[in-house]
Parts: structure tokens; C-alpha cells; sequence
């Protein structure tokens, strides 16, 4: 495999054919022009890359708990000034810290610990990638969860079409710790992310990037699809992609023509249901719900 | 006296501040709750005076604070914190990972009870609750001990690469104030060393995975070998508190024996000894001097080191005792008390595990005192060791 893309994470790590992180995590510590420290929230990420004897970084990697990994990276960039302070560590020697998450350790068990982190100003980049759910532990709804999904813990029946309540906005909520950077992006713009990412690791202090990560696995669709998931996702409107850069909102990608929201919804099984007859008015919700965020969103960039 | 050691008026909090500034903490992640804030209180008030480096992380809670912790010392960095009751229950997870990981990082736990219902006092739930987690956990009488064992706790744990909990009674140790001696802080930083740190994630250069994945095939081994580290501690804990008798002329035995002869042995004649800790020892000490004046052969076994529990060598002390009473601040919900059990495990079995069992026949009582912060006064432990409270609760 390529050198340069497996200079941080190496091949051999068994996650799913068809995965979208592994792609997230070459082209975020692709663009590092320093030394780095990652920290790994547990899950699928975490047990798919270090299967004990073997690992797949190549980078010093810490993962503690499921909830912490902010808490933990806030830990390790403090030791490294410490140490700078102390002249045990030389002052051109330059990390940077990065935290990896899923949904699930990053809008649910690890909101608090992210806040803190962020609040307390540590010079890291967090990364959130976003499949939509527990996929670690057989697709349980997590609060990023779209509306009208399956999960196990959503199933669909008599009385439930899915999950019934709307995703969390998570960029809402890193945005309030006004921190100096933040982005939106998708696995299926690799040239998107990279971008953000560079910036993002140039950032000086806490920066945040959540990321699209289609799941085949929990999402249902064949594992050559991903990328075409991912792109639907950006297409329709359902995963606008933009930044918050000192406060300033921009989009990064406006479709020339929207394509309705159902188009991104029948690739994946997950959203079966929705097309039965009965369920129509889910689907003209889940078009309702994606025309307004990114009206919001668009309002809020002009 | 070394004439250089100061002699400074400090409450238990602050003599634990005291011996982590002399130690030089690199990073400390701190987040309130009564009755440990004397410590970070106090160590706050070092920053802002300029007295020390350390890097002070306030955290948003006492899960995200040993979690930085284990950052911070997997980083490569010395490393303490400070709890109390539900924080340290909120740690809880997160031992067992810092003891798994291996990082010898310090917390300072002025002990309180466990709600339901709340109470901000003293007692030893706290800490009992995580007395299975891997964490070294050392015991102390006063504020003199708090400080001591600081220092020594430190150096022990960075020894056999194990987490420690130095712990002190919530108030009665914490918010006390006594007179302390405090050592010269070049003797403190050459009986404690430099941090040397193994693996750290700092070392850019040499990639280290912290927190794998370990399954069915090599789980099993690593919890063997963490078993090994803390069973060497002892022996470890026993030369490092030899050498800080050197440098202070304060001696810390595994458990300490009172009263003890000239020669450091236990008094023969005990017939009755009263095993306990913490600040209740010290009212346990004036008890017996007084019923030995009066002729009861009565003693005290107080326990420094609870892990690792130095169980043979508690079989030994108390193998002449015809009558053997342990008073514990804390319940084990559906069975013994966390002493009593350690007690019993002592002395009774044969075999492979239990060879230095001694005796059977003997009464050992079971005593629970001071819960929620309920005071316990010499009247009453003399009554227990004169046999007239009938009740197993000390109340």
C-alpha cells in the first residue's frame, strides 16, 4: 500500500470492507506537518486497529475509555508542556494532538468530557466520525441517529416506522464553545476533508471536525457503495458540508440541483420501510426536516 | 530533628499538598468535593504564588480528571489527583484502566461515605468499594502520616509501576490541624527520584499503543502479572519505608503494633488486639495506655498497607491473641466487613494459598464504627475492649 497513506495507520486493521473511517483517519493525519499523539474513544475504530499483539499505528496511540477520549488528550498535551516548561522536552519539538470518536463516544457517553476539553482551550483537533449509530455494538440508535432509521434498538413494527426523534446538532453545540475551528465534511469529499483538516490542525487551540461515515454494515448497502452513499448524503442535502472558521460560517459545496433526499434514503435498509405506503409522511418529514437545517445553514453563510 | 525541617502548623489536606509540591508534580488534574478541596485548595494557592510547575488541569469532572490522569502519565509525566466518596466512585471505570496501563499515578483520598442518603463525612466506603480495582492503597492516622506517606506512596508506586490511593479520614485527618515536621525538599526530591517513564506517548520517535485489545488468548496473563506487581509491593513498600525512616526518623511498618517494645517487637503479653485505621487509631492508642495501666492486656494492630493486604505477616502478629476484635468504618453489604474478612482470611485454611493460617477456637469480633462521619470516643472503644457492647454496630 501506499507509503505516504499508511504512514500513521497501517493496512492490515480489519475493519469492514467498505468502511468509510480508515479513509477519514489517512486523510486527516495526512495533512500533519508535526509530530502527533492520537487518542481513540472506544469503538469500532479502537478494536479494529488494536488487536493485541498487533497494532495498526504507527503514531503513539492512546485509548483509555469509551467516554474520555477528550479527557485523556487533554491529559497528554499537558504533560507535553509540562515537559516544555521543565526543558525535558525541546521547545521546537512540536506535537499536535489528536482525538478520534464515533457518534456514539462523541454526541452521547463523551459530550461532557469533548465540552470540557473544548472549554478548557487544549491545543487538539477532535474528530468525530459519524455512522449514524452504535455500529461497535450491532447498530444501536445513538442521538446521531437520523430520523425514521432501523436500528436494533429503533426496530420498525406494527407500531414504530424507526427512530422517532431528529439527530442532535452537534455543530451547534462545539460551535457554542466558540472555538477557533470547525467543519462539517464527508468521507466521499476526500479533497473537502483534507482541506479542513489541514486547517484544522493548524488551528491553534481546540479545532473539531465531524465527518460522514457510511457504515455497510448497519446501513445495508453492498460494500463497493460508500463512496456513492457518502456523495447522495452531500447531493441531497442531507449532510451539507461547511465550515465555522473564528465565527465565520461558509459553505463548502452547494448542489447545482438538489436531489430529493429519498434518492440518498434507497441506497440503504436501513430506511426500507420508509417507502411502504403507509410511511410516505416519514419521508415527506425527513424532506421537510433537511430543507430547513439547510436553509439554516445557508442562512447562516451568506 | 534535622534542624533544616520545619516544624508547621497544617491540616491533613494541606500537609498532602505540601509533600506533592516538594515532590514536584508534573501534571495534577483537579475537580472539587468535600472533603478532599483542602488539598486542591491549597495546591492552587502554590500556582498562584509561583511556588510550583505543575501543570494543573481543571477538569469537569472526577471521570474526565483520572482520565487526564492516565493521559498525563502515559505522556511520560508524574501525576496525582485528589477525591472524595462519589467522585472516587465516578472514577471508577477508569482505575482499572490506570492500574492495567500500569502508570503509577497518585490519588490523595480524604475518605467520606457513599450516598444514599448523601453525607459529606467520614468513613471508609469510599475507598473499600474500590479495594479490588489494582490501586495500591495505604492508610493514614494523621496529618503527619498524610504527609509521610505522600512521599513514600510516590516513590513506591513508581517502583512496581502501580496506581496508589494515600488515604486519609475525611475530616477527622483532612481538616484537622497538627503540628507537622516537614523534611528539607532536596532530601524529599533525593529520597523520591526523578519521573523516569516507560513508554511514554511523548517518545514521538518509539510509537507505543496504549489500551489494546486483549482477548481470550493473552487477558488472562496480563491480570496474572498485574497480580504479581502488586504482591511485590509489599516487599517493595517495606524497604522504601526502612529508607524514609533514615531520612526522617519516622517509622511506617506494613501494619504498626501498639504497644510496640523498645526493640520494635510487639509487646508478648497483648491477649486482646483491636485491628483498625485512620484517625480512630490514634484514639484506639490513648485506650489501651490506660487499660494497661490498669493491668488489661489489651493492644493495637492498625493497619497501614490494605493492598496489598500482608496477610502472613498479620497471621504472625496475631497468633498469640486470645481475643481478636476488628473495627471497620465501612460494610460490605451481605457479608463481612472489609477488615474482618482480610482478618479472617489470615488466619484461617492450609495449604497452598493460606500456609501461614494459625489457629482456629478464637473469638474474632466484628465492630462497624464511624459511618457517615459518626464520631467514635474513648468511652466506647473501651467498652468494646471490656466486651460490654453487645451490638456489632459501634453507635
Amino acid at each position: 500500500m501506499n507509503k505516504e497513506l499508511t504512514k500513521y495507520y497501517s493496512a492490515g486493521h480489519s475493519a469492514c470492507a467498505g468502511c468509510g473511517f480508515p479513509a477519514i483517519v489517512r486523510a486527516v493525519l495526512g495533512e500533519l506537518k508535526t509530530d502527533v499523539v492520537i487518542a481513540n474513544a472506544t469503538g469500532c475504530l479502537e478494536v479494529t486497529s488494536t488487536l493485541y499483539p498487533y497494532s495498526a499505528w504507527k503514531a503513539p496511540y492512546i485509548h483509555n475509555a469509551f467516554e474520555n477520549a477528550a479527557a485523556t488528550i487533554s491529559g497528554v498535551e499537558r504533560a507535553y508542556e509540562a515537559l516544555k516548561k521543565k526543558g525535558k522536552i525541546s521547545k521546537n519539538k512540536k506535537i499536535k494532538f489528536v482525538a478520534f470518536g464515533g457518534d456514539g463516544g462523541t454526541y452521547d457517553i463523551g459530550l461532557q468530557s469533548l465540552s470540557g476539553a473544548l472549554e478548557r482551550g487544549h491545543n487538539f483537533l477532535y474528530v468525530c466520525y459519524d455512522n449514524g449509530g452504535y455500529m461497535n455494538t450491532g447498530n444501536q440508535r445513538s442521538s446521531a441517529t437520523p430520523y425514521g432509521a432501523f436500528t436494533e434498538t429503533t426496530p420498525t413494527g406494527k407500531e414504530s416506522f424507526g427512530k422517532i426523534e431528529t439527530r442532535k446538532n452537534l455543530m451547534e453545540i462545539v460551535n457554542a464553545h466558540r472555538i477557533g475551528y470547525l467543519a462539517q465534511s464527508n468521507v466521499a469529499y476526500l479533497a473537502d476533508l483534507k482541506k479542513k483538516a489541514k486547517k484544522a490542525l493548524e488551528t491553534d487551540g481546540p479545532s473539531f471536525l465531524l465527518v460522514f461515515s457510511p457504515c455497510t454494515n448497519n446501513w445495508k448497502f453492498p460494500t463497493s457503495q460508500y463512496v456513492n452513499v457518502g456523495k447522495l448524503a452531500t447531493e441531497t442535502n442531507f449532510w451539507p458540508l461547511y465550515e465555522i472558521e473564528n465565527g465565520e460560517h461558509k459553505l463548502s459545496f452547494e448542489p447545482k440541483k438538489i436531489t430529493p433526499v429519498t434518492e440518498f434514503l434507497k441506497t440503504q435498509g436501513r430506511f426500507k420501510h420508509l417507502f411502504k405506503e403507509e410511511n410516505k409522511p416519514h419521508l415527506e418529514e425527513i424532506q421537510k426536516l433537511v430543507n430547513e437545517e439547510f436553509a439554516r445553514i445557508a442562512n447562516l453563510c451568506e | 530533628m534535622n534542624k533544616k525541617n520545619k516544624k508547621l502548623a497544617l491540616t491533613g489536606g494541606a500537609a498532602a499538598a505540601e509533600a506533592l509540591k516538594q515532590i514536584e508534580i508534573d501534571v495534577m488534574p483537579i475537580y472539587p468535593i468535600t472533603p478532599q478541596t483542602t488539598i486542591i485548595e491549597t495546591y492552587a494557592g502554590f500556582e498562584a504564588n509561583g511556588e510550583v510547575d505543575t501543570e494543573i488541569i481543571k477538569v469537569e469532572s472526577e471521570h474526565s480528571a483520572m482520565s487526564a490522569a492516565i493521559g498525563a502519565s502515559a505522556a511520560g509525566v508524574r501525576t496525582a489527583t485528589a477525591t472524595s466518596s462519589q467522585g472516587l466512585a465516578l472514577m471508577h471505570e477508569v482505575l482499572y484502566i490506570a492500574s492495567g496501563f500500569r502508570l503509577p499515578i497518585m490519588i490523595l483520598v480524604s475518605a467520606r461515605a457513599l450516598a444514599s442518603p448523601i453525607n459529606i463525612h467520614g468513613d471508609h466506603s469510599d475507598v473499600m468499594g474500590c479495594r479490588d480495582s489494582g490501586w495500591i492503597q495505604l492508610f493514614c492516622e494523621n496529618g503527619q502520616e498524610v504527609y509521610d506517606k505522600t512521599i513514600i506512596g510516590m516513590k513506591l508506586a513508581e517502583k512496581v509501576k502501580l496506581p496508589i490511593m494515600v488515604i486519609m479520614d475525611g475530616f477527622n485527618t483532612s481538616h484537622s490541624v497538627e503540628n507537622l515536621e516537614i523534611l528539607e525538599t532536596k532530601v524529599v526530591q533525593e529520597f523520591v527520584g526523578e519521573f523516569e517513564a516507560v513508554s511514554p506517548l511523548l517518545d514521538t520517535e518509539n510509537p507505543v499503543t496504549y489500551g489494546a485489545v486483549a482477548l481470550q488468548n493473552s487477558y488472562f496473563e496480563f491480570r496474572i502479572d498485574q497480580e504479581e506487581a502488586m504482591k511485590n509491593a509489599e516487599e517493595e513498600y517495606e524497604k522504601i519505608a526502612k529508607d524514609f525512616e533514615k531520612i526522617s526518623g519516622r517509622k511506617y511498618d506494613i501494619f504498626e503494633e501498639y504497644p510496640a517494645s523498645s526493640a520494635g517487637k510487639k509487646t508478648e503479653d497483648v491477649e486482646k488486639i483491636m485491628v483498625l485505621t485512620g484517625s480512630a487509631a490514634g484514639t484506639a492508642k490513648v485506650v489501651v495506655d490506660k487499660l494497661r495501666e490498669a493491668g488489661e492486656k489489651v493492644g493495637i494492630l492498625k493497619i497501614n498497607l490494605f493492598r496489598p493486604f500482608p496477610h502472613q505477616e498479620i497471621a504472625e502478629s496475631l497468633k498469640n491473641a486470645k481475643e481478636i476484635i476488628v473495627l471497620d468504618r465501612a460494610q460490605s453489604i451481605g457479608t463481612y466487613p472489609p477488615f474482618y474478612s482480610e482478618i479472617i482470611n489470615s488466619l484461617y485454611g492450609n495449604g497452598r494459598d493460606a500456609k501461614f493460617c494459625v489457629s482456629t477456637g478464637r473469638e474474632i469480633k466484628s465492630y462497624i464504627y464511624g459511618l457517615g462521619g459518626r464520631d467514635i470516643f474513648q468511652k466506647q472503644i473501651e467498652d468494646v475492649f471490656m466486651g460490654k457492647i453487645k451490638s456489632k454496630y459501634i453507635q
